[in-house]
């Protein structure tokens, strides 16, 4: 029996490579969107609410639920869940709106 | 493969999954000129979303029912004509007033609005032109809320769904499954196989009440026997399956680390004092699925009510809306699955061809498609009714619980707007609470909120208008000034005048026109 997906599917995928989330190392495979290569490390939230400040990550996972917003190389505001990750990506978790930096 | 000239094109077709991908080869093999979007890089939609190829995925199929279904449809693809547009967001669908096949004067071709790149973020807004627009734009899953469904951890069952079969991942070691629908059984199977244990399966519904259509079971063995496969998997990965249950508490502070589990009565109340903590470090949860039919409702696309809650589109016998030149096939007409939606694309590019080249359509094939369409569609109705959510499952909510996610806006809230200020409706509701108001348009709590503002009493009122289906940066409006105004900014660039170049563009990011 498959112990992971990877098995299940019987993958084969290009060399690994490295992203990193709030300055830590990630391994993410190619293909995989940058949600995708967080959950594989065992993350599951890169956004904090507007209002509550609190956690939040993928959750509908096709895009339509904008709960996965991250913030990709200083741009705020990408669905995680739908871009994909690529080599020396820089995630950092995103605040509020991400864009503190404009005093809105 | 060399076009001709072909924009405006015979045919757009809105969506790669079972409904547009058929729509879209059974057309073009027809001899119409088609255009066939989709937000991905891949086709194949939701259900058949698989694994990018650099991942290298020897057994896709391995994660999927009916597999070689799609890479048939792949498969003719490829041979066809059809220019395949990944990464192309619609946001909007217009008429202008060239000439169409709408008849009579004044008609003109449909513009179909896009923004591209993998998340709707590149810089090439895109128009496509064509005389027919097929809408094949799937479903998305219905969330009802609970008290801790905002931790993570908590995902949609269609969302654990979506990231397994694509990025090869789960999101945790322990995942319980709940809500309601035929999805659930299929997403535990999918976990279990994938090496996630499953406590348990938690269904609102009893499957038993099935047995109350017996003449839609007898009429479609397949999908008796699909969920017997999922049965079976689950027995084999011994996984329990709790039916009139519901998860009516998520435990933990930062992620998920147990959920409680309470019986129901009829009508989805918790039955006081059955609640049962099951440890788990992730729940994948969803009621069933909503049409996605906002780019018909926005161009004034009568709907119906189904037995569900939910709206679909109304559809004539040909799989026309009320809408003159606009065709919808698949979910968007009332879920019922990815046969039923390649037989309702195939339906609605025969009866597109006939009209726009002028020639009848084979009779039996049509009727033959007819038929089909019409068992699988009492199937399809039987299953909405089975897994309609009772009317007491508000009590399930505490004040504080919030139910819109984007807004954060409590069931509280909600319930004053309700109560104190007489809010009747969701729109009502939403102007005084921001509920539905946010980034995801009210798709994740729009059914909830309906449900609550109406009591449970009526089904949801027909879809708000909406002017934009997904996000548009302003520079894509800023494109749209001026009718002279190409939108696609190279100088016969795709969008205007795609002859001579490649069908197919490459990835998410590549312009249509690159190649």
């Amino acid at each position: 029996m498959a112990r992971t997906p990877a098995e299940l599917v019987g993958a084969q995928p290009g060399p690994p490579f490295r992203i990193t989330f709030d300055g830590r190392p990630v391994t993410a495979l190619p293909g995989q969107s940058v949600a995708a290569a967080l959950w594989g490390a065992g993350i599951l939230a890169w956004r904090t609410t507007r209002v509550g400040g609190r956690p939040r990550g993928a959750f509908c996972g096709i895009g339509q639920c904008y709960d996965c917003l991250a913030t990709i190389n200083g741009e705020p505001n990408r669905r995680a869940c739908l871009v994909p990750a690529r080599p020396g990506d820089a995630i950092t978790t995103q605040e509020g709106h991400g864009r503190a930096a404009l005093g809105v | 493969m060399p076009l001709s000239a072909s924009e405006p094109y015979d045919l757009a077709v809105i969506g790669a999954g079972s409904a547009g991908l058929a729509g879209a080869v059974a057309g073009s093999e027809l001899g119409l000129s088609v255009a066939l979007l989709d937000t991905s890089a891949q086709t194949g939609g939701q259900f058949y979303r698989a694994p990018a190829p650099t991942l290298g995925a020897v057994r896709p199929e391995a994660l999927h029912h009916d597999w070689s279904a799609y890479t048939d449809l792949r498969r003719r693809l490829a041979r066809s004509d059809v220019r395949h547009l990944p990464g192309h967001h619609v946001w909007s669908v217009t008429k202008g007033d060239e000439e169409g096949v709408g008849g009579g004067a004044g008609d003109g071709l449909w513009a179909v609005h896009a923004v591209t790149g993998a998340d709707g973020s590149g810089e090439r807004p895109v128009r496509v032109r064509a005389r027919a627009v097929l809408l094949a734009t799937g479903a998305y899953e219905r969330q009802l809320p609970f008290p801790g469904w905002m931790l993570p951890g908590v995902v949609g069952a269609g969302g654990a769904q979506a990231m397994l079969k694509s990025g090869l991942v789960l999101p945790g070691r322990h995942v319980v499954v709940a809500g309601s629908g035929p999805l659930l059984l299929a997403v535990a199977s999918s976990l279990a196989a994938a090496g996630a244990r499953v406590p348990a399966v938690v269904e609102a519904s009893g499957y038993l009440r099935y047995a109350r259509y017996p003449r839609a079971l007898a009429t479609n063995p397949h999908k008796a026997a699909e969920a017997l496969i999922h049965g079976a998997a689950l027995l084999r990965h011994r996984v329990r399956v709790r039916v009139r249950s519901a998860v009516t508490e998520v435990h933990g502070t930062d992620r998920v680390e147990a959920v409680t589990v309470t019986r129901l009565d009829r009508d989805w109340r918790p039955v006081r004092g059955t609640g049962r903590r099951i440890a788990c470090d992730a729940l994948a949860v969803g009621h069933g699925l909503v049409p996605q039919i906002e780019l018909a409702t926005a161009l004034g696309c009568a709907t119906r009510p189904l037995s569900d809650g939910t709206r679909a589109l109304a559809l004539d016998g040909l799989q026309e809306t009320s809408v003159r030149g606009l065709w919808a096939a698949g979910e968007t007409g009332g879920v019922g699955g990815a046969q039923l939606a390649r037989l309702e694309g195939e339906l609605a590019a025969v009866t597109v061809a006939a009209r726009v080249l002028g020639r009848p359509a084979h009779g039996g094939r049509v009727r033959e498609l007819r038929r089909r369409r019409d068992r699988m569609r009492a199937f399809a109705d039987a299953m909405a009714a089975v897994h309609a959510p009772g009317r007491g499952w508000p009590r399930w909510l505490t004040d504080d619980t919030d139910v819109c996610r984007c807004e954060e806006v409590t069931a509280g809230r909600i319930r004053e707007a309700i109560e104190d200020l007489g809010a009747r409706d969701a729109r009502s509701v939403k102007l005084l609470t921001r509920a539905g108001m946010g980034w995801c348009q009210g798709r994740m709590c729009g059914s909830a909120v309906a449900c609550l503002a109406t009591r449970g009493h009526t089904a949801e009122p027909p879809a708000e208008r909406r002017p934009f289906a997904t996000p548009v940066p302003l520079s894509a409006l800023a494109a749209l000034d001026g009718p002279a105004a190409p939108l696609a900014t190279e100088p016969g660039g795709p969008a205007d005048e795609p002859g001579g170049r490649t069908t197919t563009a490459s990835g998410p990011d590549a312009s249509p026109g690159d190649g």
